[in-house]
């Protein structure tokens, strides 16, 4: 059985002549939460996009759950889950027809949907918005959704895609609460965020700067490593370094 | 297929829950089929006239009550010379001057022969020409008339003119708006079709939805079909409340099978669908797809034979027509509701109506990209 839940040699994806990801590589193991960081820019939703098959590498190599990402993405696709960093649910359909549709969309029975649908509810204390539409939830309330949406199937990799933007602290300490509870059941959590009080909650962690990885370790070794009393001040020194500037 | 239900449940959610396109589906159409045939109409009255009538004689006063009486004509002014009528063609008040000259009654009774002289406005080429011949047709009438009954002529100088008998075959009573309303409807179920779908995919990529499709397994053309079909039932739901209009307001009941319409309008709707979410797949703004639908769409109305016949159209602009799939339904639907054809005579236009949506559809899967 391979221990590897993501692995990636030296993947990249050019734009033209701009090289949005240049040769990254690194390995996430199965069950770890790996915090993928950088500045705006540096290119880690791009990078995200090759690894769940939605966009094509220019050159390198990378597998996803064993699965390769040039020839194999639907089966990739059957065990992973994505959320997005745009708001991606369906705003005119309530919860339920949401996490319905996802469900049926990755081949759920019937039967399991209704039962994980009111899982989620109870989880989520939604259970009297059941038949709300999701336009008129909260923007805290709409990304734990989304993350209930994309962990939905059970996937045994989940894609978070700066989850907690623009959330207030409360919620994001929530989020993080459901994030450990999936990482429990065994779920690989690879998340992005710019948030570095999250990044301390990673196993590991890793800095893109200009498309490139500049460090990678666990928040306790980095911060010895550059000498720093907190992920803050390593993201600091390592992102002033970029010549890139931000979207 | 089990993928397939929930997608298709969710389409027709999200189309119940919009205002918008159930207005567009179900209350435009019938607006405009109850509007446009009434208002699109070639038979032409109200023809402004000037009339000169130098003569001022017992002849010329006939003729113009005539004229005035026939129905077609409206007297705008009779001015007294020609230079003054012309001011109202500069001005667009008049459509025909007609001048009598002065010795109109005297030349006919003792020459048996005398001229009038007809100007026509041809800015509206159609309302002049089909004037003009009104107006021609009149003036022989009225010739033959004074001829025989006036002027006591003998029976052997009479030219005997070459009567001509017609009949009209199909549209027995020439009413315009059974010619127009099958084409009208064709039109219609185009419209509403290809702008719904070619918004349909592009709203989603622009919600940022297509994203989370995207990185499910599901399979392209199960998506591409999942959001053909709640359009296409739709579509027909569209074409009956045309029938019906047709039926209820204007009396037109298919002389054919009203099966063989809903037959052809089946395969005509997987093709504009097709095509319609082609476009939504290659565009990246909803802003987009509506122009490249109203681009095409304009093409296809004014080359489809609805307005203009295509017969007579340059045999270049005919060759284009062939690749028009609405020129083959408004041609189906007016020869299955007027003329009653048969399944057998419609079936090159079936045959090539599912080379269409074999190729639309095709092209819309292929184009549709999970990966960028």
């Amino acid at each position: 059985m391979n221990e590897l839940a993501i692995k990636a040699e030296k993947l990249s994806k050019n734009f033209g002549s701009f090289k949005a990801v240049d040769e990254i590589s690194f390995d996430v193991k199965k069950g770890e939460v790996f915090g993928f960081l950088g500045a705006n820019g540096a290119g880690k939703t791009t990078a995200m996009k090759m690894l769940i098959g939605i966009s094509t590498p220019s050159s390198g190599k990378a597998s996803i759950a064993g699965y390769d990402i040039y020839n194999e993405t639907e089966k990739i696709k059957r065990n992973i889950g994505y959320m997005s960093q745009k708001f991606s649910l369906y705003d005119d359909l309530t919860i339920g027809e949401n996490l319905r549709f996802f469900g049926g969309i990755y081949g759920l029975s019937r039967p399991d949907i209704k039962l994980n649908t009111e899982k989620v509810l109870d989880r989520l204390h939604l259970q009297k918005e059941k038949n709300a539409l999701v336009k008129s939830l909260p923007l805290g309330w709409k990304q734990k959704l989304a993350f209930s949406a994309a962990m939905f199937h059970s996937p045994q990799i989940v894609f978070l895609d700066e989850p907690t933007g623009g959330v207030d602290p409360l919620t994001r300490r929530e989020f993080w609460d459901m994030i450990y509870e999936a990482a429990e059941l065994g779920t690989t959590i690879f998340v992005t965020t710019h948030y570095m009080d999250e990044a301390e909650y990673c196993n590991r962690i890793s800095m893109m700067v200009d498309g490139k990885i500049e460090a990678m370790n666990s928040p306790k070794e980095l911060k010895k490593q550059f000498n720093a009393s907190s992920m803050d001040e390593v993201f600091l020194d390592l992102a002033r370094k970029a010549t890139r500037t931000g979207d | 297929m089990k993928t397939l239900i929930f997608l298709l449940e969710k389409e027709f959610r999200q189309v119940f829950r919009d205002p918008a396109i159930l207005r567009m589906l179900f209350i435009m159409p019938v607006i405009q089929l109850i509007v446009l045939p009434l208002a699109a109409n070639y038979e032409v009255k109200n023809i402004n006239i000037d009339i000169i009538d130098h003569d001022k004689s017992d002849f010329s006063a006939e003729l113009i009550t005539r004229l005035n009486g026939s129905g077609y004509f409206k007297l705008k002014n009779t001015p007294g010379t020609f230079e003054e009528a012309m001011k109202d063609f500069a001005n667009d008040n008049a459509d025909i001057i007609l001048e009598i000259p002065s010795n109109f009654e005297k030349d006919l009774v003792k020459e048996n022969n005398s001229k009038l002289f007809m100007a026509v406005n041809a800015i509206n080429g159609a309302k002049a020409n089909i004037g003009a011949s009104y107006l021609n047709s009149l003036i022989q009438k009225y010739n033959i008339e004074v001829r025989t009954e006036w002027l006591n002529a003998p029976e052997q100088k009479l030219q005997k003119g070459i009567l001509l008998e017609y009949s009209n075959w199909y549209n027995i009573h020439m009413n315009y708006r059974n010619f127009m309303v099958p084409g009208i409807l064709a039109i219609l179920l185009t419209m509403v079709g290809m702008f719904l779908t070619s918004l349909n995919i592009v709203r989603e990529k622009e919600a940022g939805t297509i994203e989370q499709i995207n990185v499910t397994p599901i399979k392209k053309h199960i998506f591409i079909l999942g959001k053909l079909l709640p359009f296409w039932i739709m579509g027909l739901v569209v074409l009956t409340l045309g029938l019906l209009v047709a039926r209820i307001i204007y009396g037109i009941s298919p002389l054919g099978n009203l099966f063989h319409v809903y037959l052809f309008a089946a395969v005509f709707l997987w093709a504009t669908l097709g095509l319609g979410l082609l476009i939504s797949t290659i565009s990246k703004t909803q802003q987009q797809a509506m122009l490249i639908a109203f681009f095409l769409l304009m093409i296809f109305i004014l080359l489809g034979g609805l307005y203009t016949s295509i017969d007579s159209m340059p045999k270049w602009a005919q060759i284009i027509t062939w690749f028009n799939p609405v020129k083959y339904f408004i041609e189906v639907m007016r020869m299955i509701i007027l003329k009653g054809s048969t399944l057998f005579d419609i079936l090159k236009h079936v045959g090539i109506m599912i080379l269409f949506a074999i190729f639309f559809n095709a092209w819309a899967v292929l184009s549709y990209s999970k990966r960028s």
